[in-house]
């Protein structure tokens, strides 16, 4: 397999952003989509018949560049991250797109932001080295819970697990931490550092069961990381009574440049990356491979997928195959994979 | 007054001007794009602490430039005045912008120090690699402020 499997099929580019596109993200129901990027605006496009169109634009909710988007499990409200050291939560509870609440604090750029599935947790991360944790409280209020400093530097991504209150990050340090709340004492504590990668960590993705880690890397790389509960059967030392991760799998000869961001379909297991040499790849496990050891081939890559680099790719959470894509050609994209 | 860092930079002589060649000088010939090319779009940044250009105090050279047309690829390594240089991220950010104002947007570009050349090169590399840290840096109005200052004469 050289990368010439199945068939990733554009489907419509969308069209509007001025400059660099960060990022993409599909609202959980799959028929909305949100983008941001260098021009400061959040683009909102919805399926329009058979087409997808720009249903909303929000300018002035920041006053430079947004980094990330993130839809709430729910689907009732946005956040967006950015340059300026704010993130916005917007709802549409009066109709119309607005912002109702701005959180402060990062001393400089919000990188990311993830809303835990419970739906009563945010996190944020910045260039100040620090993951915030916010508790949403009711009627638009967010109450710092903790600040953590685990980092020695830049932190680029936060990601929470997909059933659990527990947070991954990626770092410009080289090293994934996982973060939760301790029982005893209410306070949020590193449980866990993931350290393998030999530069910055840009993005992380969870496989459906939240066991396994994918990691993508300025290092080329991207990464596959297991975890192993206290009693497993490997023989593997969980000190602390805390799972542990391992990495099981490195991909390295593939991307020829940064690996920005990274996508694990919980459908169909793909995980698609999205890499500075204009690339979409596509892996795929292979049938029976060892959990301890597995196997992921290079399923598809799609070249000059974008004329520039591709900063964010993620797979549609409820339409199979359906994929979007984002880059610093200012274009947005749709896709749909086939086997 | 503060003291500079570099009190007596050495200095070089500017390269002379380019020779034309009689297919350079042909319109139905397409010129591929060169290390002299790139050259000439760096060579007059200004010093942050001098009234010099990069060319003079010998931070860039042409031979240190690397162009790979067919697969897009542009190289610069620069070559800081002493290896404590406190300026060598800001030269390099004035480089790469400089560059990223006036290069077709299909090159992936690379600036770099001269191996060998500087104590912290690995920080500041990996810095100005780090596309978002330079797309956030040029949005502080203050630096791109100095950074503008340096690129222009142009």
């Amino acid at each position: 397999m050289s990368g010439t499997m199945g068939k990733l099929e554009l489907i419509q580019t969308l069209l509007g952003h001025e400059g660099r596109v960060w990022d993409v993200c599909w609202h959980p129901q799959g028929n909305t989509l949100a983008s941001c990027g260098e021009d400061k605006t959040i683009r909102i496009w919805g399926r329009e018949g058979s087409k997808w169109a720009n249903k909303t634009i929000l300018a002035d909710g920041h006053q430079r560049t947004i980094r990330e988007v993130a839809w709430s499990p729910c689907g009732n409200y946005l956040a967006s991250a950015s340059f300026d050291a704010t993130t916005a939560v917007w709802d549409k509870k009066s109709g119309q797109f607005e912002c109702n609440a701005t959180l402060e604090g990062h001393e400089n750029e919000v990188k990311s932001v993830a809303w835990a599935k419970s739906g009563h947790l945010l996190a944020t991360c910045s260039r100040d080295k620090s993951v915030w944790v916010w508790e949403v409280a009711d009627d638009d209020e967010y109450e710092c819970a903790a600040v953590l400093n685990a980092h020695t530097q830049d932190v680029k991504k936060v990601v929470w697990h997909p059933h659990l209150d527990i947070l991954a990050s990626a770092s410009y340090d080289n090293t994934i931490k996982f973060f939760k709340e301790d029982v005893s004492d209410n306070d949020w504590i590193c449980i866990a550092t993931l350290v393998s990668h030999e530069s910055t960590v840009w993005s992380l993705a969870f496989d459906s069961t939240g066991t396994r880690l994918a990691s993508c890397s300025d290092d080329h790389t991207v990464k596959i990381w297991q975890q192993y509960l206290p009693g497993n059967t490997e023989g593997i030392m969980t000190p602390g009574n805390e799972p542990v991760w391992k990495c099981v799998c490195t991909l390295s000869g593939y991307h020829s440049r940064t690996v920005y961001d990274i996508s694990w379909c919980h459908n169909t297991g793909l995980i698609a990356t999205a890499c500075g040499d204009d690339i979409i790849r596509i892996f795929k496990e292979v049938e029976d491979s060892d959990p301890n050891e597995p196997s992921f081939v290079l399923y598809h890559a799609c070249h000059g997928a974008h004329t520039q680099d591709v900063n964010s790719v993620m797979w549609n959470p409820a339409v199979p195959g359906l994929l979007a894509s984002t880059s610093d050609d200012a274009e947005v994209k749709i896709w749909q994979f086939t086997d | 007054m503060e003291l500079l860092e570099n009190i007596n930079p050495k200095l070089y002589r500017k390269c002379e001007e380019r020779e034309i060649t009689p297919d350079e000088e042909d319109d139905s010939v397409v010129d591929p794009f060169d290390s002299r090319e790139v050259f000439d779009l760096i060579r007059s940044i200004n010093d942050p602490e001098h009234p010099l250009t990069l060319e003079e105090l010998n931070v860039v050279e042409q031979s240190l430039i690397e162009v790979d047309n067919a697969n897009n690829e542009v190289n610069v390594k620069f070559t800081p005045t002493i290896p404590h240089c406190s300026m060598a991220t800001l030269i390099g950010l004035s480089i790469r912008v400089q560059l990223l104002r006036s290069l077709p947007s299909r090159f992936k570009v690379s600036v770099a120090i001269t191996p060998g050349t500087h104590n912290s090169e690995d920080a500041v590399n990996k810095q100005l690699a780090d596309k978002e840290r330079v797309a956030a840096a040029t949005e502080n109005s203050h630096l791109i402020e100095v950074i503008n200052q340096c690129i222009s004469n142009h």
